[in-house]
């Protein structure tokens, strides 16, 4: 039939990573983004903002990444979904009031857009350089969540998830992706959104005399009231008591700590979220994330033709780590493989679950070019 | 009851465990009366404040009262409260900071919210010094003064903080002291009315850190200097500037018109709403 073209569907749309984070967070019903231009995570800014006053939404552009972290979260504070977008430099900044979301129990969502580094490094080249920083990059011990889209998809779906965590465990939730799943362009399908799981924090709905802004509940997670909203209460970065009021007594700032652990710990069935493929059979896993797992997955694909026993694991939650999934494929292969565009991150993670009982291969690529399905293709077949 | 009794227990926190941070004789207490008397005459609801603070002795002052409260990090005050009234463009949002906290590490921010022009209070409370720390200097230690970490005599000079608001372009400044409090209530007043973004600046002193390093006796010694050296904006006026070195000008520096961010921002949506039908 000549000429005929498929006709599009009116959710199909050809577009970048960082424009579909943007459509996810606009479903998810992030109304309020602060940020500060950098390379390669602009078009986030850009796109948010044409598209959140639309939606009677504030887009504002501050003096530099700090003031967009502190941005986000004062608007979350009076009851706003927010967010901010930035690559490692930037990232760098935002640690401090990272480390305030998580201390106060803000809900907020952070991306950075990976780009080779240390320092202002190289910021047009894809890179996972900041796989530890986002787990350990704020002072202090604190829980955190950390999702890994490798798709365009992916950016849309692990972004709705990112303010739906960040809302119900009451966190900032960090996305990690490298430039390559930036700035790639693909076909997408985007769900409606009546179609999308949309979930908000829990409200306080005592009388507000009544109400303990951080009392202990079963979940860990207690209920959060706006500014404005007639509950009136303090946030402090500092450690706090029940009542939010700063406290030195080891008696309250011990069951504080524990708690904010223990309500991101109870939530890890849901929260660690990985692709098993064609690991049934496998005697050799490939462990990626990112545009890495694009390629590993063409290599695993490849060595399956050829009749090698491979599978992939691929990460879309990075932090908590995901010890239980990593356990189950050491136990059935015995060799792993674990390509990343830095010097090892994920890496060690995994060889610190693996104590020794599998071999454990990397591939590690910091020259500021991404992980090619052929370096992976080679490396199976070295140890096939 | 006297009137500052029902103002205790209206704004005070009774569930708040007393005593407060602040050394006796401290200036930071007067400027929280003031916040409170000024609050108390604008007759806005306690629901509807948002008191957030930074790091040092002034940022403590948000954990005594009983309104939406925020202590944030150090320096950065400004842009949570940024965050917040974007938000929640009903809440009237105050924010009070020290000199160190406002205009060294929070510089930036500072200088930026006065040209952005969001409708936010903030208020300065200027002692010369970093008390909570020991008494380091400040980036309002004058020249010559000696600190903790100016051992032999401080070599920077001084930031004149409402005058970096006026050039930065807030439409409201105003200056004071914590002697001259009945000013002091007016300017702050004044400051939340305006829409826009208003400065307070707070002469205050920490005679336990400044004072005591440079010999300048007790609190109320330091107030009566404060006294004695303070000129109004109208007095100034008749001053040639020689005579006006080293004093104080106190009153309101600045009150002028320019285009809010929310309203500007209200403009903006309007806007993004017409392109969105027309290109549809």
């Amino acid at each position: 039939m000549k000429g005929e073209m498929k006709k599009r569907q009116p959710n199909e749309f050809l577009m970048q990573g960082n424009e579909a984070v943007v459509e996810g967070a606009l479903v998810a019903g992030c109304r309020f983004f602060a940020g500060y231009p950098i390379t390669p995570a602009t078009e986030i800014s850009e796109v948010m903002s044409v598209k959140l006053p639309r939606v009677d939404g504030t887009f504002i552009q501050m003096e530099d990444e700090i003031a967009s972290m502190g941005a986000i979260i004062g608007a979350s504070l009076a009851g706003i979904k927010s967010m901010t977008a930035t690559s490692g430099p930037g990232f760098s900044l935002m640690q401090e009031n990272l480390g305030f979301a998580c201390m106060a129990e803000v809900p907020c969502v952070v991306v950075d857009v990976m780009r080779g580094g240390p320092s202002t490094g190289i910021p047009t080249y894809p890179s996972q350089g900041d796989v530890m920083q986002a787990r350990w990059g704020t002072h202090g011990d604190h829980p955190i969540i950390v999702l890994a889209p490798s798709t365009v998809k992916e950016c849309f779906d692990l972004t709705v998830k990112a303010f739906n965590f960040s809302e119900k465990y009451r966190t900032p939730v960090i996305i990690v992706f490298d430039e390559v799943v930036g700035h790639m362009r693909e076909k997408v399908v985007l769900p409606r959104p009546e179609e999308v799981e949309v979930i908000d924090r829990i409200k306080p709905t005592m009388p507000p005399e009544w109400y303990i802004p951080y009392e202990d509940t079963p979940q860990g997670v207690p209920p959060m009231a706006s500014f404005g909203s007639g509950y009136r209460f303090h946030v402090t970065g500092l450690t706090h008591d029940i009542r939010g009021f700063p406290t030195l007594r080891p008696d309250e700032v011990g069951p504080f700590m524990d708690r904010i652990h223990r309500k991101i710990t109870l939530g890890l069935p849901e929260i660690q979220m990985g692709d098993f493929f064609e690991l049934e059979d496998a005697d050799i896993a490939v462990i990626a994330y990112g545009s890495v797992a694009r390629s590993a997955k063409r290599a695993v694909m490849d060595a399956r033709e050829k009749g090698i026993k491979v599978g992939l694991l691929k990460l879309m939650t990075l932090w908590p780590f995901m010890r239980a999934a990593i356990e189950k494929v050491i136990q059935r292969t015995k060799v792993l493989i674990i390509p990343e565009i830095n010097m090892g991150q994920i890496s060690r993670e995994v060889k610190r679950v693996n104590e020794g009982k599998a071999m454990v291969n990397t591939i590690n690529r910091v020259d500021g070019l991404m992980i090619t399905p052929g370096q992976i293709s080679r490396k199976i077949r070295e140890v096939s | 009851m006297p009137e500052v009794t029902k103002l205790i227990y209206k704004y005070l926190r009774h569930d708040k465990k007393f005593p407060h941070v602040w050394c006796p004789g401290c200036g930071t207490g007067i400027v929280l009366g003031s916040l409170i008397r000024a609050i108390d005459r604008t007759e806005y609801e306690k629901d509807d404040i948002v008191l957030v603070s930074g790091i040092g002795c002034s940022g403590r002052m948000p954990v005594y009262v009983d309104f939406n409260t925020l202590h944030t990090t150090h320096g950065r005050a400004l842009t949570f409260a940024t965050g917040i009234k974007l938000a929640n463009p009903n809440l009237n949002v105050i924010v009070v900071m020290g000199d160190g906290d406002a205009i060294a590490i929070g510089g930036n921010h500072f200088i930026h919210a006065a040209r952005r022009n969001i409708d936010l209070t903030a208020i300065i409370v200027n002692n010369s010094i970093y008390g909570m720390t020991g008494g380091q200097y400040s980036p309002t230690t004058p020249y010559g003064m000696s600190a903790t970490t100016a051992p032999y005599i401080h070599i920077e000079q001084e930031f004149k903080i409402s005058e970096l608001a006026v050039t930065a372009g807030a439409v409201f400044v105003g200056r004071g002291t914590v002697y001259h409090a009945k000013l002091l209530d007016s300017l702050i007043e004044k400051a939340i009315l305006k829409k826009g973004f208003g400065v307070v600046e707070v002469i205050s002193h920490c005679h336990v850190q400044y004072g005591k390093q440079n010999r300048l006796g007790s609190a109320v010694d330091m107030m009566k200097w404060q006294r004695d050296n303070a000129v109004t904006v109208q007095g100034a006026k008749r001053m040639k500037p020689e005579e006006l070195e080293g004093k104080i000008i106190i009153g309101v520096l600045v009150d002028k018109e320019l285009p809010i961010f929310q309203d500007e921002y209200d403009k903006v949506r309007e806007r993004a709403k017409e392109q969105t039908t027309s290109t549809a």
